[in-house]
């Protein structure tokens, strides 16, 4: 009973999050509730029993993802763009095709055959058998992840570092 | 645990389609990105739950997907924003319409 | 004979030569063009000579080769030297010797002296490869090269529009009866399988001592003398001997009196074993008929060689009176005979309108015995041996020998009788001509008075006559000579075949009718030839309307202007408007669908396949351009188009396939 109290209250923050961040005009507004839904997330993670995940999920998204997002919208001066329309010229096609993919989705999930099934009497996930996991069987995309990482920060530096100053006057 | 998996997998859908709505809809790049995210999102709580629905949890797969996942959403993420940042000083503009010179 | 066989085929050979470089020759070589042709003719009558020497106890040697095969049969050529042939040989090469060394004479004055020698060359080949083919099929040959070459010989002076449409008659009356001549042959091959005379005992000839069985059938004879009546101008194709008088005399001496209308004769004598009993009734009356029916004609002509045109037509009936009644032995000796005397008389005419600067009316001729005495004497020489004089003159032997097998005849007698009448009427015309032109006073008043001819004219003449005279002594009763060389046994000198046989009977009375005749136009005609009158005929004022009739020809040449020439021009116009209209008008037909099924094509190709294929890149373009439209540029979009796909593959793999 408690449990799904509290998934319902997760759930509906999770979604209300979701559908503020998409639907607001101020981005900042967006942004912020975009956090707002990851953390409801984290919250259900907690609730599965996936306690590293869900402070993963919080670290790692609401902590510097979100962050990352508002750093963007303040270095593209999003936060002073009013003009315009909030929706894109062809709003409603999208729309349409999100709703055909949750019908899809749905529906499939429905009549899924593999829906029945009860959940595992206990979930233990305890930190240290996930590091001993991640060294002995995940070792190799645990390295791999390292390089990612690796490539991605610096691609991102090389990507949005501003170009030297003493480039061709010629081309601005 | 007595929510069945069913709530979660309509959750996890329903998360999924308003990241995919407001990507298709909003025209800000970096709205976009936060759409994509939530779509992310959502498939990550579909693996959590179907983890915690297996009869054998301990063999902890689904959790292990999902906190690389994590790790690699975190790495696109920046990557994107960066872009996102590289397109603005050249375009003095993050509105989806107007980057539209791949065209045929 | 073995020996020369090999070598026979030179014969006609060497004046074929002498043909084609002749053909080559400049129209002022003309030495060169005469000597060709005179020395290829004394090589083939030494040949001939040598041939001759051979046969004379009889026998025959044939030499046959392969022309060309067709399936499993082949056509076999060959040449034979028999009696008959070699004979025939000595004498064409004789007179044609003769003639052409005339013709040096007679033609120094026109200017195609070389072609002339060419065109007689050309004939004295066809005419000896005629007389030792052993092949009917090489016969036709040189049967259609010898009227080839007497076209081209009678339009000699094709300026001249009456020349030139002499030949052509000539040419076309021939050809009806080659006509039949080229039926009889292929009735005869399919018959008789092989048209070689003599093989070995399978020539066509020979079947029938061998199997008994008549190869020729009646039919066949009388399509082969078809081709005779054409060539020997028997009625009713005769009409072209007379026009071909248009030639120059030579021509008319050697080809319309001694050889090539012969060759008709000589056919009948070639293929005697091939005519049944029938066939040979109706050669005796055709040739008793055209008897009488030419020197009729000959009365009341005008012109000196028409006469002896005629004269010619009558004497060939006689000969063929004598295949059909007595065989071959009695119509070739005629034939002989006639050769050197019709040939001698010729050549006189043309002494005659050569003296005469060439004039050919004997109304305007007149006391020439005076001024041209050897043309007289060998001409009256030749005259009497025309007529029948008897004892020394051929003519009277080889004439009563046709007489004599006619009266012997078993069928019926009138053919002896109407040879009678002939007898009666060629002594009778003779004498009229001789009269009109040699006796009398002249009636010439051209300020030139005619001259005696050069020897090289004269020369043939005087050795003609001496065989005129001659030649009758070897076929006389007495000594029938000429006879038994052809029937292959021996000749004995016997004087009582003289008594036997009613054959003393029918000498006098022909020589009697000779007589009369002669002496009746002597006295009707030296009046006339004195007197300065020349226009009208004693006959003509007694019987006007029958010597109209006579010197119209019996109006033949009319009746057959108007049947069948104006059916052929019918005809031919008819032919003419239908391949004009009907066929050409079917051919513009198929061109002009042509040229509309060509535009048809283009028209499609253009349009069709152009169009279509045009069409066809234009709708990949503008697809493609349709296309292009979806890549905008538009991220969003395609994003959503990778939901849309998703959705479609979800509905497919969930509830698609079941």
């Amino acid at each position: 009973m408690l449990n799904e109290i509290a998934f319902l209250l997760c759930a509906s923050l999770t979604l209300a999050g979701a559908v503020a961040a998409m639907m607001l005009r101020n981005l900042v507004h967006c942004a912020l509730c975009a956090a707002g839904a990851f953390a409801g997330l984290a919250a259900i993670y907690l609730q599965l029993s996936a306690e590293f995940a869900g402070f993963a999920q919080f670290l790692v998204y609401v902590g510097a993802v979100a962050i990352l997002i508002v750093f963007t919208i303040l270095l593209t001066r999003g936060a002073d763009i009013q003009t315009g329309r909030a929706g894109s010229s062809s709003s409603w096609i999208g729309l349409l095709v999100a709703g055909l993919v949750l019908a899809c989705l749905v529906g499939s999930i429905m009549s899924s055959p593999g829906l029945v099934r009860l959940p595992a009497q206990t979930a233990n996930a305890p930190v240290q058998k996930i590091g001993e996991q991640l060294m002995n069987q995940y070792i190799m995309p645990l390295e791999t992840m390292g390089l990612l990482l690796t490539a991605a920060l610096l691609g991102g530096v090389v990507i949005a570092m501003r170009e030297p100053a003493k480039a061709n006057p010629s081309a601005r | 645990m007595t929510t069945p998996l069913a709530n979660y997998l309509i959750l996890a859908a329903l998360l999924f389609v308003i990241g995919l709505a407001g990507a298709l809809t909003r025209r800000n790049a970096v709205l976009v990105l936060i759409g994509l995210e939530l779509m992310f999102n959502a498939a990550n709580l579909n693996f959590i739950a179907f983890w915690r629905f297996n009869p054998h949890p301990e063999k902890l797969t689904g959790l292990m997907f999902v906190l690389f996942s994590i790790a690699i959403g975190a790495a696109e993420a920046a990557v994107g924003l960066a872009l996102i940042i590289a397109v603005y000083r050249h375009r003095r503009s993050a509105l989806m319409d107007q980057f539209n010179s791949l065209k045929g | 004979m073995e020996f020369i066989i090999k070598y026979l085929w030179l014969m006609p050979t060497a004046p074929l030569l002498a043909a084609g470089i002749g053909a080559l020759l400049h129209r002022r070589q003309r030495l060169l063009g005469a000597g060709l042709a005179i020395g290829a003719i004394l090589f083939s009558f030494g040949l001939a000579c040598v041939a001759f020497s051979t046969t004379l106890r009889g026998g025959r040697a044939t030499s046959n080769f392969r022309w060309f095969e067709f399936g499993t049969t082949s056509v076999q050529l060959g040449w034979v030297l028999d009696p008959l042939g070699a004979i025939m040989a000595v004498m064409v090469t004789f007179v044609s010797l003769l003639v052409f060394v005339y013709s040096v004479g007679y033609m120094a004055k026109d200017e195609n002296f070389t072609r002339f020698f060419c065109f007689l060359a050309l004939f004295a080949a066809a005419m000896l490869g005629l007389i030792i083919a052993n092949s009917l099929l090489l016969f036709f040959i040189c049967w259609e090269l010898v009227g080839l070459a007497s076209y081209l010989l009678i339009g000699f002076w094709f300026q001249k529009p009456s020349a030139a449409a002499a030949a052509k008659k000539a040419f076309i009356v021939t050809r009806i009866g080659d006509l039949g001549f080229l039926l009889g042959i292929l009735y005869l091959y399919g018959r008789a399988g092989t048209l070689l005379f003599y093989d070995g005992g399978h020539g066509c000839l020979e079947r029938n001592a061998n199997t008994g069985v008549m190869m020729g059938t009646t039919l066949i004879a009388l399509l082969i003398f078809c081709g005779a009546v054409g060539k020997s101008g028997q009625i009713p194709l005769h009409v072209w001997l007379p026009d071909a008088m248009e030639g120059p005399t030579p021509v008319s001496a050697l080809i319309h009196a001694a050889t090539m209308v012969a060759a008709g004769v000589f056919l009948i004598a070639r293929v005697y074993p091939l005519m049944t009993p029938e066939s040979l009734q109706v050669v005796t009356w055709v040739g008793a008929l055209t008897a009488v029916f030419a020197a009729a004609i000959a009365v009341a002509q005008n012109d000196i060689k028409r006469i002896l045109a005629y004269s010619t037509v009558s004497q060939l009936g006689y000969m063929m009176m004598g295949l059909g009644t007595g065989g071959v032995s009695v119509g070739m000796f005629h034939l002989t005979t006639h050769a050197c005397f019709k040939a001698l008389l010729f050549m006189g005419a043309g002494s005659v309108i050569h003296g005469c600067h060439e004039e050919q009316d004997i109304r305007k001729m007149g006391g020439l015995s005076r001024r041209m005495p050897v043309t007289f004497m060998t001409y009256a020489i030749g005259m009497m041996a025309l007529c029948g004089v008897p004892l020394f003159f051929s003519g009277f032997w080889s004439k009563d020998a046709i007489l004599d097998a006619a009266h012997h005849w078993r069928f019926s007698q009138t053919p002896f009788y109407l040879g009678l009448v002939g007898a009666f009427l060629t002594a009778f015309y003779m004498t009229r001509q001789v009269v009109l032109v040699f006796f009398g006073r002249s009636t010439n008043q051209e300020a030139e008075h005619p001259r005696e001819s050069p020897p090289v004219m004269t020369l043939p003449l005087v050795i003609l006559a001496a065989g005129a005279m001659l030649l009758g002594f070897f076929g006389t009763p007495v000594w029938p000579w000429f006879q038994s060389y052809l029937a292959e046994d021996n000749a004995v000198f016997d004087f009582s075949k003289l008594t036997e046989g009613g054959q003393l009977g029918i000498m006098l009375l022909s020589t009697g009718l000779v007589a009369v005749a002669m002496m009746l136009s002597g006295w009707i005609y030296f009046k006339k030839a004195a007197s300065a009158d020349r226009e009208k005929d004693p006959l003509e004022t007694a019987q006007p309307a029958l010597f109209a009739l006579l010197q119209h020809k019996f109006y033949v040449d009319e009746i057959y202007e108007a049947t069948v020439v104006r059916l052929t021009v019918a005809f031919a116009m008819f032919s003419d408007w239908l391949d004009r209209k009907f066929w050409g008008g079917l051919v513009r037909a198929v061109s002009w669908l042509t040229v509309a099924l060509a535009r048809l094509s283009q028209t499609v190709d253009e349009t069709v396949v152009n169009g279509s294929f045009d069409a066809g890149t234009e709708t990949v373009r503008d697809s493609g351009k349709w296309v292009s439209l979806l890549q905008n540029g538009q991220t969003q979009r395609y994003l959503g188009a990778i939901g849309l796909a998703f959705c479609g593959l979800l509905i497919f793999l969930l509830w698609g396939s079941q």
